[in-house]
């Protein structure tokens, strides 16, 4: 296969795993090119990309920008903080306007879920979904699978535990669809308060105890605790979130083996992580966002081939 | 129905190969500082071979490497099947070096173009030459001319060229394609 069955990235779930090899085959070929000295390819530079993000966002967005810099796409950039959204334009005027100027592509991030769904339906662009409230973060589940695939040469049949605030977390929910259409067995563990009530009905086990999940695993993907999105309290304090669900390098040494530790980041060291982890060789941290890269560009170049050149 | 003609046997294949790999050894000596690079994915099979023959001239350690054009190419989003990248696999820089660029066949030489768009992405070449096992004459696109060349075969478009491998086709041979 080389081309994907989908449109747009609006989430994991409208993918199948097909599509997902063929990402993670184009991603390792422009792995191989971000690492040449002149790390650029003209594929994209007919194509104008508009990065919409309405919430805060540095990693993503650096990493976006990045992917399409290096396949020379011309972009423009919008952030809500900056922009007529403080005015009260509604989204749809706003893209509205943006694609007037003659976008091809827009990727979005948006605090609303739905909100790169109801894109595609109603603008005239690819859409790529950088995340939409709590509901998808497509391409960083991508990369984390993309990610265990390049530690552990492939993602079936592995054994991989989510831990943290599950509930509020659109990574979580990207990376059950994504790592079960690889053949993996996924976990849950976290506060539960924080672990939502249908979670058995997505195929995905929970996990109560720390321990227990660690030693079941073979990859934990800790979740940062996400504050801004919980508006009552959920758990007592950071500092017992720590205690409890907190890894450091003695529970980790308290283990038969040894797992690798990822997160999509921003860390708050101390709190999920403790810094010895974080900068230890199990974390692959780093790794992954250099495949975020790569990841991204894979995406953009292969919906970027669904538009069709005019007169064609 | 399709006609098919052998334009190049077993055996001229054998001698194009030999002669060509005489040709780089008048040209470049003893390979300080020439490096092969054969065009993914066929360019790298002729390649090869080239340097199975150069080995056996004693010419032990010349640096080859394979270079995938797909992102450089000029008909992305222009094309009805999109094309699967390969691996580019080249190690070292090629500053200052003299390129040889490998591929089968010469057609339009929009190729051609790609590959040097895309070996510049790894350093400022000296010089690049180009080999090719087969010339289609009288159909560029571009202003490219071979520097080493196997056999040149006039062609319509219609045509098409298959140059057949041992490794893969059981044969060494090039082959015309007629379509009716």
């Amino acid at each position: 296969m080389t081309r994907l069955s989908a449109e747009h990235l609006l989430g994991i779930k409208h993918l199948n795993k097909d599509d997902i090899f063929l990402i993670f085959n184009t991603a390792d070929n422009f792995k191989k090119i971000i690492n040449q000295p002149i790390k650029k390819v003209p594929s994209l530079r007919d194509i104008t990309v508009a990065n919409l993000f309405f919430e805060n966002s540095t990693r993503t967005r650096l990493s976006f920008e990045l992917a399409e810099k290096r396949l020379s796409a011309d972009i423009v950039n919008f952030s809500s903080s900056s922009s007529s959204v403080k005015k009260g334009e509604t989204l749809i005027d706003t893209v509205n306007n943006i694609l007037a100027m003659k976008v091809d592509m827009v990727v979005i991030r948006h605090p609303n879920p739905g909100a790169s769904v109801f894109l595609s339906r109603n603008v005239n662009a690819k859409i790529v979904n950088a995340g939409d409230g709590t509901h998808e973060h497509p391409t960083q589940a991508l990369l984390d699978a993309y990610s265990i695939r390049e530690k552990y040469g492939e993602v079936k049949g592995k054994k991989i535990v989510i831990i943290g605030d599950i509930m509020h977390s659109r990574v979580a929910l990207s990376n059950i669809y994504c790592l079960q259409k690889l053949g993996s067995e996924v976990a849950v563990c976290g506060p539960s308060t924080l672990i939502p009530r249908y979670i058995d009905s997505l195929g995905v086990k929970h996990i109560n105890n720390l321990q227990d999940a660690l030693n079941w695993c073979d990859v934990a993907n800790v979740l940062r605790i996400q504050l801004e999105r919980q508006d009552i309290i959920f758990f007592p304090s950071l500092r017992e979130y720590a205690m409890v669900f907190g890894i450091n390098k003695e529970v980790l040494s308290n283990l038969s083996k040894e797992i690798t530790i990822m997160h999509p980041g921003p860390i708050n060291r101390g709190v999920e992580l403790t810094s010895d982890v974080v900068d230890s060789g199990q974390a692959i941290i780093l790794d992954q966002v250099e495949n975020g890269v790569a990841i991204r560009m894979a995406v953009l170049y292969l919906l970027a081939e669904k538009i069709k050149k005019d007169g064609k | 129905m399709k006609e098919e003609k052998v334009i190049i046997s077993k055996d001229k294949f054998s001698i194009i190969v030999e002669r060509l790999s005489h040709q780089l050894i008048e040209n470049h000596g003893d390979f300080e500082d020439t490096v092969l690079i054969g065009i993914q994915p066929r360019g790298v099979r002729l390649c090869d071979r080239i340097l199975k023959k150069l080995s056996i001239n004693r010419f032990k350690r010349i640096k080859i490497g394979s270079l995938d054009i797909t992102f450089y190419r000029d008909d992305f989003r222009r094309r009805k099947e999109p094309i699967e990248a390969q691996i580019i696999d080249i190690d070292f820089s090629i500053e200052g070096k003299n390129i040889v660029l490998i591929d089968d066949v010469l057609y339009t030489g929009r190729s051609v173009r790609a590959a040097m768009d895309a070996l510049l992405a790894f350093g400022r070449p000296k010089s690049v030459e180009l080999m090719v096992l087969i010339d289609r004459r009288l159909s560029r696109h571009f202003p490219i001319q071979p520097n080493y060349v196997g056999e040149k075969v006039d062609t319509i478009s219609s045509e098409k060229v298959v140059v057949e491998w041992e490794e893969f086709n059981d044969k060494d041979q090039v082959i015309l394609l007629r379509s009716e």
